[in-house]
């Protein structure tokens, strides 16, 4: 509506996209120059020996190596991390839906990412994951005691804290100790399939999505439905990641593999039933809601009942 | 003079270049007349105190005006400043102080949390749309986020005067419309300043976060409850 008032703002921006997209072919088509320039040279040359034609590929390959190192930019500048965030908005749709719904044989890796693995989905999913739980939790608190005179709302932002940690540490640190498994594993038994830690980081995030509208469902007071829920969250969750890592363990002992996998499930269902029960257990009667979380319950009662 | 024929001989080559006697070199040297008047419009020094409080007041005022008729302009943009955030993050916090929670230390937000999850979040977003490869500096962003909580900061304040008639489901009801509209508000002043920095298929993942911030600040002002 205001936006007709002043249109040449709008443009201003459009072009400085434009500009920033030429730019970036415009380094390409660079690269690709400077190597043709290396090429005409020596193809002259060769020209006249004919045995020396192997010369400018040989010569080729080591000059991509050493722009490929080149451009991955070490870790602490800002550009490194630039890289995880290269991304699309269709991308991150495909993505989601497909750790939504896994298809049998269809490995997440190497259907969605391809090479480009992202921190922006894993990233993002784990906050929306901290802050749908804490919200949703506090909702059902609410719902669970409405109608109940005795009893007063008070908001628990203790639960942002506590799932936030939950949950990142979930997501760091058991995708860090697989990758570290692999590793090991690859090193004793060749294996065709290796997977970055990026990698891994990313197939965890991703598959954190479907437990945001699970979680939103446990709004609802009622027993069977939260569990039904996170049965059928985990058995996604938990299948796109088995066949995710299914090729890497393939060649395994039969031991390493049935010993991964069940830890790969057993902590995804930790998570889910440790958040259910922590976030949407049913206090006990005759008990605040808040002891639940609290670390000193029995100071707390005392608190709760001197008014 | 032998001396003097001596030093001037190295010079013999440039003796052709030399200007002749006849024209004398002069000419006036004239200062542009740029610099002295920046200096009247920009001197600080020997205006009173009270402008100067009051042309950044009014600047921040100007800003404030822009988040409620968020046109696309870029006057938030151009010159930021981290004066209105402050203040309006200051303001949400201390109103959101004083709730039912604070009676018995269970959990409610505090003036910290608020404020960390304010700047932390801002921070986070503005890192994001960096990332992503947007065309905004840092601190542009960070000052739009700031400026664009003040419908929010005005819907604790209305959300404050109703709770004074009473908590029942009516003052729900009310209190729910006027934070909703004020989640939207706020998402859309923002976007209106924001969208335009990034490319057109990256939009909605820039975007995301800052309805999942003023989501989380909404949700924070609804569920306020006072002590009593």
């Amino acid at each position: 509506m205001a936006s007709k008032n002043d249109p040449f703002q709008f443009q201003e921006f459009d072009e400085a996209g434009d500009l920033l997209e030429a730019n970036r072919d415009a380094v390409t088509i660079s690269i690709e120059n400077e190597d043709l320039k290396s090429q005409r040279p020596r193809s002259t040359v060769g020209f006249a020996q004919d045995a020396a034609d192997e010369e400018p590929l040989i010569s080729d390959d080591r000059e991509e190596l050493l722009s490929g190192q080149k451009k991955s930019a070490p870790f602490w500048t800002f550009e490194y991390y630039q890289r995880f965030f290269d991304i699309e908005t269709h991308h991150v749709k495909e993505r989601i839906l497909g750790s939504l719904a896994p298809w049998p044989g269809k490995n997440f890796i190497q259907a969605y990412l391809r090479k480009n693995p992202d921190l922006y989905g894993p990233f993002w999913i784990c906050t929306t994951l901290v802050f749908a739980i804490a919200i949703s939790g506090n909702i059902a608190n609410f719902l669970q005691h409405y109608g109940n005179p005795g009893h007063k709302y008070t908001p628990d932002f203790r639960k942002v804290s506590i799932a936030a940690t939950a949950i990142f540490s979930y997501a760091w640190f058991v995708p860090l100790g697989l990758w570290g498994l692999l590793l090991w594993r690859n090193n004793k038994i060749l294996n065709l399939v290796s997977y970055s830690f990026m990698e891994i980081v990313c197939v965890y995030g991703y598959s954190l999505s479907v437990y945001i509208p699970a979680v939103v469902l446990w709004i609802l007071p009622y027993e069977w439905l939260r569990w039904v829920t996170i049965a059928v969250a985990l058995c996604l969750s938990g299948s796109v990641l088995v066949m995710t890592f299914w090729p890497a363990l393939r060649d395994d002992h039969p031991k390493v593999i049935i010993a991964t996998v069940s830890g790969i499930v057993l902590l995804n269902a930790l998570l889910a039933v440790g958040c259910k029960m922590y976030f949407f257990s049913k206090p006990e009667p005759g008990k605040e809601p808040g002891q639940m979380v609290n670390s000193s319950p029995t100071v707390k009662a005392i608190k709760v009942t001197s008014p | 003079m032998a001396l003097a024929e001596e030093a001037s001989t190295p010079f013999v080559g440039l003796s052709n270049v030399s200007i002749s006697e006849e024209i004398p070199v002069e000419g006036n040297i004239t200062v542009p007349a740029g610099p002295s008047t920046r200096d009247d419009a920009f001197s600080t020094l020997d205006e009173p105190v009270k402008e100067t409080i009051l042309r950044d007041l009014r600047a921040v005022g100007n800003k404030f005006f822009h988040v409620l008729y968020p046109k696309r302009s870029s006057a938030l943009l151009r010159d930021w400043d981290l004066w209105g955030p402050l203040l309006l993050c200051v303001t949400l916090a201390l109103l959101l102080q004083g709730g039912a929670a604070d009676s018995d230390d269970q959990g409610g937000p505090q003036f910290a949390e608020v404020f960390v999850i304010i700047w932390f979040g801002s921070i986070v977003i503005t890192l994001n749309s960096k990332l992503l490869g947007g065309t905004i500096s840092f601190f542009q962003s960070l000052c739009v986020l700031g400026y664009c909580i003040m419908p929010l900061t005005m819907a604790l304040v209305v959300c404050r005067i109703v709770l004074l008639s009473g908590s029942g489901m009516v003052s729900f009801a009310v209190r729910l419309a006027v934070v909703t509209a004020s989640f939207g508000w706020s998402t859309f002043a923002s976007t209106a300043f924001l969208a335009d920095s990034q490319l057109s298929n990256r939009k909605a993942l820039a975007i995301y976060p800052v309805f999942l911030f003023y989501f989380v600040i909404g949700w924070m002002i609804l569920t306020f409850s006072p002590r009593n």
